[in-house]
């Protein structure tokens, strides 16, 4: 037994380091081909830049100034940090008031808020977008309150799960004390929520800063985030493409993701592994 | 009930500002939808009232729809077996406390914080790169190159978020069971599928269920990995209906009854999986 073990233990740490390495030859093909002119990353993408196709930063600053990447940066930033910051004030203040207060349409919002859960994107993308032109949602603050809604089945769902294995004890007797339920909320329960917090605005962000479709229909025309900004670079360009350019956006589009990996690398793991096993 | 009762009326600060933010962006649009799949339209508010008329065009004016349907189908059945299989051998091979776990574990979940526009982007340039070297062709040459290409890319993409939950899941098996089946004489493929795999449904019927719904509902890898091409014989469910409100002049209706029929399809497998779930806690 400690034998095979032991065995198991080598051939497996091998096995998952080549396994790793593959992983991030995509990655690392992209940055390679950032750094090669145009020409020679269609020719031969799996070569390694050399004297003759070696374009230092040249693409970067190229692709920079013809997709306004750091404008793009500004807005997905923008947008993906008050949305997340709204949803992880308004939900689980929504989702204390469902689970305390007993009454029927308390239980119909939160079937509401659960059944939104399972209907994909596309029933809604365009009813949405419109109402969002009709109610001058269509720019980067209102895109805040729809992603506050479209987000808030999911959040409020989460909170619930974990209120309701609070004692309501503690809220009677700081209500007992004579605090207003705001009060009750911010000192007694907001605090016991902080680590289902951090799952929450982990969830939203991962989910908002890669959004596509949502911002491209109500916010693309005016206001591009990243995302929007790759796929216009890409869609805009017929006949000769400015690979270099593209391969830039590329590495500059993943370079602030891995940054807040490994800022949070921990929360976010446990938190997709919560939010998982509640969802 | 005393702490109902004190908070009931502070409804307008504790629930207004979502539950008003979620009539806007979900519900009346989600009402508008199914009342516009009804209607034939060109402003919204000049809809006419044309029965199961889009329904029908749904189906019946071309083949694109089915088309697009079994494409999903398919894609999906594929990709929930590697993405579970691979992610599951990945998860075994981490609990067995190897060296360097967390780094591995780290470097596997990368790609799922990345956007499926970037992630699509990143394998079209590798995959055009290999056709272009062995064949002289591209994605656009042949579906079966837009279709495994997009099962690579969602396998790259999710592999790492199911084998998290797998890990979870085994972390939970206890070691002393593995090994009273191990002095009892159970070799490797004994003990797991008689002993981690039952011990593990829960985490499997959890994985299969987000693999299935994000395979069906994929719309970004689709667009920028082949956008349909060629000809939208590699074009999703998502990808059909994006085209036909979009791309298809005066077609917002049958945009809409699409739309419809998709969500239906994918509350019914979500019941489903809801029900599965219900009676396996039942039991246990």
């Amino acid at each position: 037994m400690e034998e095979r073990n032991k065995a198991f233990r080598i051939v497996g740490f091998w096995a998952l380091l080549v396994l790793a390495v593959l992983w991030l030859v995509p990655l690392f093909l992209v940055l390679i081909n950032s750094l090669k002119s145009n020409l020679f990353i269609t020719a031969d993408p799996f070569a390694l830049p050399n004297a003759e196709t070696f374009t230092a930063a040249a693409n970067y600053t190229g692709g920079v100034q013809r997709t306004g990447f750091f404008s793009a940066f500004g807005y997905s930033l923008f947008i993906t940090v008050f949305s997340v910051l709204v949803i992880c004030v308004v939900t689980p203040m929504t989702a204390w008031y469902i689970s305390r207060v007993k009454a029927w349409y308390t239980s119909v919002l939160y079937y509401l808020f659960v059944f939104s859960m399972i209907v994909p994107f596309d029933m809604v993308m365009f009813t949405m977008s419109k109402l969002a032109n009709w109610t001058h949602l269509d720019n980067p603050v209102g895109i805040i309150l729809l992603y506050t809604g479209f987000g808030a089945g999911l959040s409020v769902f989460i909170f619930v799960g974990f209120i309701r294995a609070i004692p309501i004890e503690l809220e009677e007797a700081a209500m007992i004390d004579g605090a207003n339920p705001f009060k009750v909320f911010f000192t007694v329960i907001f605090p016991v929520l902080r680590p289902t917090a951090v799952t929450v605005a982990i969830l939203n962000a991962m989910w908002i800063w890669n959004d596509y479709r949502l911002p491209y229909l109500v916010i693309g025309s005016n206001y591009k985030t990243i995302p929007i900004a790759v796929q216009n670079y890409m869609q805009g360009s017929y006949g000769q493409k400015d690979m270099g350019g593209f391969m830039a956006m590329l590495v500059l589009s993943i370079i602030p993701i891995i940054v807040f990996y490994l800022l949070g690398q921990r929360h976010i793991i446990k938190g997709v592994t919560a939010g998982a096993v509640k969802g | 009930m005393r702490v109902s009762k004190y908070i009931k009326k502070w409804f307008p600060l504790f629930a207004l500002p979502t539950t008003a933010a979620f009539f806007l962006a979900f519900l009346i649009p989600f009402g508008m939808g199914i009342y516009l799949s009804f209607t034939s339209f060109r402003t919204v508010t000049d809809a006419k009232w044309v029965g199961l008329s889009n329904y029908v065009t749904a189906f019946t004016e071309n083949s694109d729809f089915l088309h697009a349907l079994w494409f999903s189908v398919r894609f999906t059945l594929v990709s929930v077996v590697t993405v579970n299989v691979i992610a599951f051998a990945f998860a075994l091979l981490l609990t067995r406390a190897i060296r360097a776990t967390n780094i591995f574990r780290a470097v596997f979940f990368l790609p799922n914080l990345i956007g499926g526009i970037v992630l699509a982007y990143v394998w079209q340039l590798i995959i055009n790169g290999v056709l272009g070297k062995l064949f002289q062709q591209d994605l656009t040459y042949s579906p079966a190159y837009g279709f495994w290409g997009l099962v690579v890319v969602v396998n790259w993409q999710m592999i790492g978020y199911m084998m998290i939950i797998y890990i979870a899941g085994l972390q939970n098996v206890p070691g002393d069971v593995l090994e009273a089946a191990d002095i009892d004489g159970a070799g490797f493929w004994a003990r797991l599928f008689q002993v981690t795999i039952p011990m593990v449904a829960g985490s499997i019927t959890i994985c299969t269920f987000l693999t299935l719904t994000n395979s069906l509902k994929l719309f970004d890898q689709n667009l920028a990995l082949t956008a349909g091409a060629p000809n939208h014989q590699t074009e999703g469910v998502s990808l059909n209906i994006y085209r036909t409100f979009y791309n298809i002049r005066n077609h917002m209706g049958v945009g809409q009854a699409k739309a419809v029929i998709f969500f239906v399809i994918v509350a019914a497998i979500a019941f489903v999986q809801l029900r599965a779930t219900r009676s396996k806690e039942e039991e246990g």
